[in-house]
This record gives C-alpha cells, structure tokens and sequence, in this order.
C-alpha cells in the first residue's frame, strides 16, 4: 500500500517539477530583469524555449560522436530520476529504492559527467574549457556536499534523506540547532556551486572567461538543447526543493491522502517560487567570483560541513 | 581426493604444460599455445578458488627436503576469493596477451614467467603457513620481474623502471618477512592456525603489525612505496599491467586481511587509524597524480594506488570500529573494502587491457596526442568507457556500489544507539567520508579526462587518425571485462553474502539479498537494489524517447563541419582541449601538493615582438613523495658509493693489505 502511494507521489513530483522547473528559471530571470530595470521576456518564455527549440532541426558537428545525442538524455533522465526520488511533495520512500544520501549525489554525479562529456564531444576549445572547468568544480564540490547532508543525517540516525525531512519536520527544534545551520550555510554553497549559479557560474553570460556551464551546451543546437537546458532546471528546482524542504519543512505530505497532495504541491510550489524568488534578489547583489576564488569559497564550505559533523558527534 | 585437491593439483600441472608449452613451441605458434595453457591454468585457479570459496576442503602438500615442515597448500572461503579474482584477471589477461604479444612479450621467457607469475599469484591464498606464503609470493615477484625484463631491449626506460621495482619489490618482502619471522617468534610455531593464538596487544605483535602493513601496503602499491608503479606499469604491455594492476596488488589486500581478519584481529583502535590514515592519504595522492597524469597508462598506474587506498581505508575503519564495539558496521566496512577490492580488479584489468589496444592500434599512451578513437575502435571504446565508469563509482557498476557500501559503513559507524562510540572515530568518519567523495570527485575528473580527450573529440595526431580497431581475440577479454563491472554493479546482494561468508567465521556481517539481487545491509540498516534503479531509470527514458522520436521524425539531424567552432572558421583539432590542458585548473588548485614546473618560451617574430611566432610550453608534474622521500636517500647512497669506489682503486698490493688487514683482525677477535 505504502508502495503504491510512493509511486503515485514520484509520479505527482514528475509531472510537477517538469512543469514548474521551467516555469521557476522564468521566475528567476524576470525578477532579475525587474531589479535591473529591464522589462524581461514573461515568466514563461523557458517554456517556449522549450516549444521553439523541439522545432527546430539539431545541427551536429561533423567529427562528433553518438554522445551528442546521448549525452543531453542522459543529464535529463538523470535529473528526473533526482525529482521522483527527492522527498519535495512527500516523505514517503519508494520501496526497495529510498532515496539514499550517497545514491542521490551519483545520480546528480551521472548528469555532471554527461554534460562534461557533451562539452568534449565536438573537439572545440571552448566545449573543452567549460567541460575541465565543469569539472573541477563538480570534483571540489563533492566533499561538501556530502559532508553538509552528512551532518543533517546525524540527527536523524539515517542517510535517507525523506526520513531526515520527516525528522525535521516532528523535531523543528532540530533545524535552528548550530549544527544544522553551519551544515544548511554549507549545503546552500554547494549547491549553488552544483547548479550553476552566482557566484560560481554566470548563467546568463557568454563572456569565454566566465563561462562554465554555456561553454558546455555552446555546440549543442535544436533537441539536444533543449534535453540539456531542462535536465539543468529541473536540478535546479529539485535541489532548491530539498534545500526549502529541509529549512522549512512544513507542508509536506508523511501519510498518504488526497488532501495531502494537493498541500504538498502547494506547498513546494510556494517554496521553490519564493526560493528562486530570493536567489534571483542574491544574486544581483554578487558578481561572479574569479575561477581560482572558487575553490577557496568551497574550502570553506567545507569547513563548515566538517565543523557540524565534528560538533554534532561531540557537542550534542 | 576432494575437488579441491584435484583443482590444487591440476593448478599445478598445468604450470608445467604451461612452462613446457612456452619453451618447446615455435615462435610463430607460442602466443597462441602458451596463451592458450596460460588460459587454461586461470580457469583451474578460478574453479579451485570458486570450490574453496563454496566451502570445499581438502589439502595438498608439497615435501620439501629441507629440516621443515612440508608445504601445505589448503585455501579457506577468503583465500579461495582472492583466487577466484586473481584467476578472472589471469584468464582476461592471458586470453588478450594471445592476440597482442608481439615480439618481446612473444617471447619464450615472456611466456614462461606470465605462466610462474599466474600460479604464484593463484598459489598465495592457498599458503597455510609462513613458509609457502612467502615462498609463493616470491614467486609472483620473480615471476612479475622476468615478465618485464624481457621487453628490456625495446626501451631504455624498461632497465631503470625495473631497478626500481625489483628494489621496491624486495623491500616490500624484506618487511613482510621480518613482521612473519616476528609473529612466528613469538607464537613457536609457522603455521597460521599458530599465528592466530599471538594476543594483538602486546608491543612485539604490534611491531609485527607495523612491518607487515608497510610490506602489504608497498605490494597493493600504497604511499609511499608506490613509487614504482608510475614508471613500471607504463612500461609493461597491456595484458601484463592488467594482471599486476588487477590482480597482483590483491596479494597486498590479501596478506593485510590475513592480518587483520585471521591472525590478529581484534587489535587495538590505533592500528584501524593508522590503517585508515595510511589508505587515506594513498587514496587522495594517488588519485590527484592521476587526474593530472596525461600518459594514459600512468594515469591508470596512479588511480591503482587510489583505489588500494580505498580499500585500506575500509579495512582500517573496520579494525577502528571492531575495536570502538561497533561490530555491524566494522563488518559493513570490511564487506565494503573487500567489494572495492573485487570492482576494482573488474575495471582496472578492463582499463588497462584497454589501454593495451589502444596502444597497438595508435601506438601512443600520451593523451595529448590522442582522439577521436571512438568511432574508429567503437569495441574498445565501449568497453573502456564501461570500465571507466566503474572506475569513477557511477551507478549502477560495481565500483559505485562499493564506495557506497564503505560511506554507509562510515556514516554509522560513529554512533551505536545513539551513543558516540569514541572521539577518535567521531573525527576520523568525518574526514574519512570527505576523503572519499574528494577522491571520487576527482576520479570522476579523471575518468572523463581520460575517457574524453582519447575517444571523443577530432584525432590529435595522425597515428590517432588512422587507428584501427584490434582483432577479435582482443576483443573478447574487453568486452568480457566491462561486462563485469557492469554485472557485478547489478548482483551487489549475493555477492555481498558471498564476501560475508569468506570473511567468516570470525566476522559475520548481517548482509543478505533483498528483491531481484539488491543489497540489504541490515546491520547499517541501509538498502540498495540496482536493478530497481535500472527499470525507474527505463521508466523515465520511455517518455524522453517517445518525444525525441516524435521531433527526430519531424526534424531530422543536419551535420555541418563546423556549427559554432566559438565563433571562429579555424578548423585545426590542435585547438581542441588536450588532456594537459583539461587538467590545469586542478593543478593551480593544488599546486602545493603537485609542485608543477612550468616553462613557457615564446619565439617572437623577427620584425615585431608583439607577433608570437611560436609558443614552446612544458609542464611536468613530480611524485612529491620521491623527490622529498627517495631522492635525499639515493643521493646519500651514491654519495657512500663514491667513497666505496676510492678503496677499490684495483691495485694488487691494496687487496693484499686488505687481505691481511681482515685475517688480522679475524685472528685477534677469535684470541679474545
């Protein structure tokens, strides 16, 4: 019974997700345009993006292998499998596959190299640069990553990430404790480092010098951009669902009932929206830090992440 | 005559044919035959091991005509593992080197030793004492030397890198030796079954711990005895680095679970720290020499001191953990490194036998000057890039499913119902879990580098260019090997219970198999099932393919040579990353560590120094570890070798006097 409702909440955060990940870039973009005095294109013009693009037919280097087709499916199912396993709308795990801290972070780690390997693909300098830059980062990211949900899972005496959101939720004591908040400053960097985003990455730039993530998808047109640019969004919405789920996790659904998903979609709706609406508002403020900054802001990430699970061993 | 017997004994003759087939055969017939018993004799290791690892028993003794105990070969469920997955790589091996050996590895002496070298590596877990463990691994050593001697001729290179792992080799026993000679003082007797009484905790057995950890860490290749392997592995041929990378290095695995499993286990937390800080720093500075590394074969050398580390780094955690009163997850991590252990015999065998081809068809190990091979060898490239996820842990193969395995273990291993089991483990967890996803970030970096730059992208070069994919024969091991990454990444439920079973009796980890082949470790209280994630995965393609073919239909693929090529019309594949370049940034992050040495000269032309004519750029990256640790002592030996030579001048009367001088002295010591 339990099995069947998880697989109706994967299938319920599927359909969500796909629809809002578009939906939340565009969120982002206009509230950026609005603070910039720009007017901006609608919150839904990553949706037609999206139409336009599926239009349109791809156009492939001469010299590029099957990983130019293969690769953008790869990020994107990767990506979607993030959403159905992710506790965003409810708690409940699926059976025989819950969704493990460490089982998690590969998946993540299946689009990172797919995307990588895409860059390679078309033997250009800029795929390559974007591609080792990538990389680099994902490399230094990792640690942190794993240590800041490591911490949270301490409470929670599991690496199951549903359970610690449902632990979080019956105990909010838990999440304004020192630990949890050096460990949530800790996931947020990583995870606008795992994304893209400011100030790490510029997501709107086509400068060669901050590119990272653009250089990557320069060569990929029609099609395999539009796999590649959805599986991107949709790691953005989910991670920043966990990340909202795991400061604020009221309103998600334990127990299976109607009503109860209706609240959990509202629920993580509102959060990713107000979430991107706040990451958009952040970043206006940042600029792009210099690539060789990048791993001193992750060194100390990750020294954060180390100091609340060192603290939550020792201390609590 | 139990099964078991008969496998021992039909390991054994078959090493006879086997060294019969390499002297007797015709050249132009030898690598065929020769590979052909080679073959043979892995088979019967992996069925002797697979009977011992099921529980068969029996015993095989060899008299010997010195004052000692006859040679007892008798495997156990553990030592019957370790043969099963040294014979797999020796069959892969042998059956690849059929097809590639050319030349110097076709030779009679070539052939010869690989067959010494497989049955010494497949007769070690068999030992039951002191004396034949030793013996046999000497064997595999001298078997391994021949092996790479014989090529001596082709390279200058070939001699210093065999100084060095002779040197290494021998150093590596010397300490192995002087830990058992220490162990089998203080118990009376050479025997394990008389090893195994020693208490872990008195100062001798600890002694003996520290020179057998050194001697086992140096034979899987750990810092700071590794230093041979960047400069010997290279030089060897495909199919032999697959079998010392893939199999050898599981000798040092195996005698440092003898150690710790079946003569002194339950020793004190400080051993597990010491085990773990050991793997620990292997794992990062081995993996940070290879992301780095743009020779395809050092690249792969150093990630096997990566992975060894990993292993160590479960195996300590388990003694930590054991000795902290955490039983389930000591044995979670024991299971774990003995699951690293067995991917990473799968991928690196696969990976270097990859290299091999790749070596044949392009003649060139330097991914800077590689490329494009995909297309051209779609089999080779298929297989290693199979393995090289296996290498960089990601789901679903086997290399994933261990490192996950060893995390879990880790992440419950500070706590025991809630109580903190002891500071040492609370701070070592920690850093031990951000070790590792540090080393799997950058292995991912690696693999990507290497699996990229060589088979994606525009050939560097013309030999790139106009390689060829290699014969069938080759292919066979290849594919077979990528096979098992993948198979063993789906199956991680019976083989977790098989591993639970060989380190038994003394350890019993509570692993059993939960749905199709998923692992249910319920020690740890974690699950995993591949299989699930394989058809979730299939679940989510399904739409993503329907509306791909949907558009692919009504909008075809155009190919165009150049779609973007960033806004330029220069076609050249120089301008493309190159695996140098790939990995720059990572050497300005940790050029503490690294200590590159750059040298960029730039040619002006003539008229205008504002015009480059060319720009000559060089970049090496030293082993930190042998210019700091090696260098000052070599220099110091020579510096002695200098001064030996001047008392050796030649002269008649300066040996006389020394003559005399020495019976001198005799006579006056014996007066005293």
């Amino acid at each position: 019974m339990t099995g069947a409702a998880a697989i109706i909440i994967a299938l319920v955060q599927l359909v969500l997700f796909v629809f809002l990940a578009p939906l939340l870039i565009g969120v982002i973009r206009q509230v950026r345009a609005l603070l910039e005095g720009r007017a901006g294109s609608g919150i839904w013009q990553p949706w037609r993006d999206v139409r336009k693009l599926l239009a349109k037919n791809p156009v492939r280097a001469a010299d590029s292998s099957w990983m130019l087709a293969a690769g953008p499916v790869t990020l994107l199912v990767s990506s979607l499998l993030l959403c159905a396993l992710l506790p965003l709308v409810g708690t409940l795990p699926l059976p025989l596959i819950p969704s493990d801290l460490f089982v998690i972070v590969s998946i993540m780690l299946v689009g990172v190299v797919a995307l990588a390997l895409v860059g390679l693909d078309a033997g250009t300098a800029f795929g390559g640069m974007g591609s080792s830059r990538h990389m680099t980062v994902a490399a230094l990211v990792e640690p942190t990553l794993l240590l800041a949900v490591y911490a949270l899972s301490i409470p929670a005496g599991t690496s199951t990430l549903s359970l610690i959101v449902e632990t979080r939720l019956l105990n909010p004591a838990v999440i304004i404790s020192p630990v949890s908040l050096l460990a949530m400053v800790a996931l947020a960097i990583a995870i606008m480092a795992e994304t893209s985003r400011l100030p790490v990455d510029n997501p709107s730039t086509h400068l060669e010098v901050t590119m990272l993530h653009e250089a990557m998808v320069l060569e990929a047109s029609g099609r395999d951009l539009v796999w590649l640019e959805l599986g991107s969004w949709l790691k953005l919405a989910a991670l920043l669902g966990l990340l909202s789920n795991l400061i604020v996790p009221w309103g998600i659904m334990t127990d299976f009932s109607v009503l109860g998903v209706i609240v959990g979609v509202g629920a993580v709706t509102v959060k990713i929206l107000l979430l991107g609406v706040v990451l958009s508002v952040g970043e206006v403020f940042l600029a792009k830090a210099r690539l060789f900054r990048v791993p001193e802001l992750l060194a100390g990430s990750f020294a954060l992440g180390l100091l609340a699970v060192t603290a939550s061993y020792l201390v609590a | 005559m139990t099964a078991l017997e008969a496998g021992l004994l039909g390991q054994t003759l078959l090493l006879v044919v086997a060294i019969a087939a390499a002297l007797l055969t015709p050249t132009s017939w030898r690598s065929r035959v020769s590979g052909f018993f080679c073959t043979l004799l892995a088979v019967a290791g992996v069925v002797t091991g697979a009977i011992a690892l099921s529980g068969g028993t029996g015993s095989l003794s060899i008299p010997t005509a010195l004052p000692m105990d006859p040679l007892v070969l008798s495997p156990d469920r553990l030592g019957g593992l370790v043969m099963v997955v040294v014979s797999v790589v020796g069959v892969l091996a042998s059956l690849f080197g059929i097809g590639s050996a050319r030349v110097a590895s076709a030779s009679r002496t070539s052939w010869l030793s690989m067959a010494v070298f497989l049955s010494g590596m497949q007769l070690v877990p068999a030992a039951t004492d002191v004396v034949s463990f030793l013996l046999f691994l000497e064997i595999m050593t001298l078997g391994s030397t021949a092996l790479l001697l014989a090529h001596h001729a082709t390279r200058g290179t070939v001699a210093s890198a065999l100084v060095w792992y002779s040197a290494m080799s021998q150093l590596s026993f010397f300490f192995v030796l002087a830990g058992f000679a220490m162990l089998a003082g203080l118990a009376g007797g050479t025997g394990f079954a008389d090893l195994a009484t020693i208490d872990p905790f008195t100062w001798q057995a600890s002694v003996a711990f520290l020179l057998l950890l050194l001697g086992f860490g140096g034979k899987a290749e750990l810092v700071p005895l590794h230093v041979w392997v960047p400069r010997v592995l290279p030089e060897a041929p495909g199919h032999v680095a697959a079998a010392m990378s893939g199999a050898m290095v599981n000798i040092g695995v195996y005698g440092a679970l003898l150690v710790v499993v079946r003569l002194l286990p339950n020793g004190p937390a400080w051993w597990g720290v010491l085990i773990m800080v050991l793997g620990g720093v292997s794992a990062l500075y081995g993996i940070l020499q290879a992301s780095v590394a743009s020779n395809l074969k050092v690249l792969l050398a150093y990630s096997t001191t990566e992975n060894m580390g990993l292993v160590f780094l479960g195996l300590g955690a388990s003694v930590l953990l054991r000795a902290d009163n955490a039983a389930a997850a000591a044995d979670a991590a024991l299971v774990a490194a003995l699951l690293l252990m067995l991917s990473h015999s799968a991928f690196k065998s696969t990976l270097f036998l990859g290299a091999g081809a790749v070596a044949r068809a392009a003649g060139e190990m330097n991914l800077d000057r590689l490329g494009g091979l995909g297309s051209r060898m779609p089999w080779t490239a298929a297989a290693f890039g199979g393995a090289a996820m296996g290498a960089a842990a990601l789901p679903v193969t086997s290399g994933f499913v261990a490192e996950w395995m060893l995390l879990q273990a880790l992440i419950h291993g500070s706590r025991v119902d809630g109580e903190v089991v002891s500071v040492a483990a609370s701070v070592a967890m920690p850093l031990a879990v951000a070790v590792i996803a540090l080393t799997a970030g950058l292995a991912l970096l690696t693999f990507v580098k290497a699996y990229g730059i060589a088979f994606l992208a525009r050939p560097r070069s013309r030999k790139a260019a106009l390689a060829d994919e290699v014969p069938v024969i080759m292919r066979i091991p290849l594919v077979v090997g990528a096979l098992l990454v993948v198979g063993l990444g789906l199956l991680p439920g019976p083989l977790a219970v098989a591993i639970g079973s060989a380190v038994g009796p003394a350890f019993t980890p509570d692993v059993r198999t939960i749905g199709l082949a998923g692992l249910d470790a319920r020690g740890i209280d974690a699950v995993l099932d591949p299989t699930t994630f394989i058809v979730l995965a299939g679940l989510l393609l399904a739409p993503v393919l329907i509306t791909l073919f949907i558009s692919a239909r009504r909008h075809p693929t155009r190919t165009s040579p150049l779609p973007w090529a960033g806004g330029g019309s220069r076609l050249r594949p120089r301008m493309q990353y190159t695996a140098t370049s790939y990995a720059e940034p990572l050497v300005r992050v940790f050029d503490d560590v690294l200590r590159p040495t750059r040298d960029v000269e730039v040619t002006h032309v003539g008229e205008s120094r504002y015009l480059v004519e060319r720009v000559h750029v060089e970049q090496t990256v030293s082993d930190v570890v042998e210019t700091r640790l090696y260098r000052p002592v070599l220099n110091l030996m020579q510096r002695f070798g200098i001064l030996a030579r001047r008392a050796q001048n030649g002269s008649i009367h300066r040996y006389l006097s020394y003559s005399f001088v020495a019976l001198l002295s005799v006579l006056i010591v014996v007066s005293l």
